[in-house]
């Protein structure tokens, strides 16, 4: 198990080198994205002015206080509360944000399916687990949000967030075909039949 | 006509504005610290995991109430749709539709005046309104109880992870209790970690499909600690707890012992052809508030 400092944004090398149960802590640059982000850029077919290549996305949809822009702050918000959201709802989005994107990093609770996991492997990225319902903590680990996209979809906006020390986070699906969910519902599928047959309902 | 209310004692009237500052009060609070029982669950959950992970994401749960309680912030991003219990005692004098519009105001304000998350939108259009209403929304359940001039208001800010986790059958008498018991293990390895374990398991058992349900949702909301009223009701929870808690799916769905702090089972009665069942899921940021009025004034509390 390794420890992994990454300033973002990363080489294909850099996530290929990332194992499931290493950890992960994340600097200066994190995207945030969503259901109706992913479902306006592939299904509506929108661009984002984002250069996304190379970085993180969490799917999240923060809590934010309107602010006058200025400064380093495009935005016009700062962080109330911001933390994670279930990922699995967003699963067919993986592939086209790697592709056409050049995302390496998703970050998330919950997991993603075989299908990202095959995205991982062939294009080269992974999947960090950060715990859900703790976003007062990961607050405390953004900075700022600096710009902000797709801004009509609010709360479910492309936000750009200034990021110092965001971690430690969990490789839960790596580039090497290694899921943690796979292997947790494996271990939980083979002791159904014990747990029933205690229950009297196998 | 008859009188309203008891000769000579004096209802407990509660006016609109007072009803709207609880709402919008009881919606930020909730948001922001988690009921005792739901802490102590935490430290018994802790106290007995056994995998290294699990003890680890267990950790960073606790953390994190520490930290929304001393950075008056929010436990969780997710600000959930809104609910309210509405549970009218004796002797209580109130205007219903005031009563709701003014839960929506309160919920509204605290959107935008704290300021909170919208998370709530037209289901078709997507539209989000930004004030955490809309038709039907908040979800207002009113009740009546025996407490003599008492109103009871409880708020539920329901996180759409584990609301995800929900799941009715209408199984049939043939199929049994094993059959319930099987849809409760199999909704609970299928919801996985995207519940965000670990949780509460609410199951109805009983009524008509609707009814199932609601009492699914009056399960996972359920303070812990508390058992079902019913003995059959109260036998299933203790076997499903344990039950649940042996299939390893642990904290966030990462391994562990810790998947759910309990399983809560609430039945009705139902027909002699209808064996219902039905799952809600509450996840461990399990948050609740209450305000009660009285004639001494207003008690806030979980």
């Amino acid at each position: 198990m390794t420890h992994h400092v990454l300033p973002m944004p990363i080489t294909e090398d850099q996530v290929r080198a990332l194992r499931i149960g290493d950890t992960v802590t994340l600097e200066e640059t994190l995207y945030g994205i969503r259901d109706a982000t992913q479902i306006h850029m592939f299904d509506h077919g929108r661009r984002t002015k984002f250069d996304l290549r190379g970085h993180a996305v969490i799917h999240t949809a923060p809590n934010l206080r309107k602010v006058e822009r200025s400064g380093t702050n495009h935005s016009g918000y700062e962080p109330v509360c911001i933390g994670t959201t279930t990922s699995d709802r967003m699963e067919r989005f993986t592939r086209p944000l790697m592709e056409r994107e050049g995302v390496r990093i998703i970050i998330g609770k919950g997991g993603l399916r075989d299908g990202s996991l095959e995205a991982f492997r062939d294009l080269g990225g992974a999947y960090l687990a950060v715990v859900g319902g703790a976003a007062a903590l990961e607050t405390t680990w953004i900075e700022a949000v600096e710009d902000v996209d797709l801004d009509d979809l609010n709360p479910e906006s492309l936000y750009k967030f200034r990021i110092k020390g965001f971690g430690p986070l969990l490789v839960a699906m790596d580039a090497h075909g290694g899921s943690l969910y796979a292997t947790v519902n494996a271990e939980a599928a083979r002791r159904r039949q014990a747990v029933l047959e205690k229950l009297g309902a196998a | 006509m008859t009188l309203m209310t008891k000769p000579g004692v004096e209802p407990l009237r509660v006016e609109p504005e007072a009803i709207e500052e609880a709402a919008k009060l009881l919606y930020i609070r909730a948001c922001k610290i988690l009921p005792d029982d739901i802490k102590a669950g935490f430290a018994r959950l802790d106290g007995a995991e056994t995998d290294a992970t699990a003890k680890t994401i267990l950790a960073t749960m606790i953390e994190n109430i520490g930290v929304a309680e001393r950075m008056d912030n929010l436990l969780c991003q997710d600000t959930g749709i809104p609910i309210f219990n509405v549970l009218i005692g004796r002797n209580v004098q109130v205007d219903g539709w005031s009563l709701k519009e003014a839960i929506a105001r309160g919920t509204a304000r605290a959107t935008r005046e704290h300021p909170l998350r919208s998370s709530v939108v037209h289901p078709i259009t997507r539209r989000n309104e930004h004030t955490s209403c809309g038709e039907r929304v908040p979800v207002v359940n009113i009740d009546f109880t025996d407490a003599e001039r008492e109103l009871r208001i409880e708020m539920i800010p329901k996180g759409s992870g584990s609301e995800n986790g929900s799941f009715l059958q209408m199984l049939i008498p043939a199929d049994g209790v094993a059959a319930v018991k099987r849809f409760v293990v199999d909704r609970v390895i299928q919801a996985g970690g995207k519940v965000c374990p670990p949780t509460i398991v609410g199951v109805g058992v009983g009524g008509t499909s609707d009814l199932c349900m609601h009492l699914a949702k009056i399960a996972a909301t359920r303070p812990l600690g508390t058992r079902c009223a019913d003995a059959e009701g109260a036998k299933l929870e203790a076997e499903l707890s344990e039950a649940v808690n042996a299939l390893g799916i642990g904290p966030q769905g990462l391994g562990g012992d810790s998947t759910a702090f309990a399983v809560h089972v609430e039945t009705a009665a139902t027909h002699i052809t209808m064996n219902p069942v039905a799952v809600n899921i509450q996840c461990h940021s399990a948050r609740r508030a209450s305000a009660t009025f009285t004639p001494e004034g207003i008690r806030i509390g979980f």
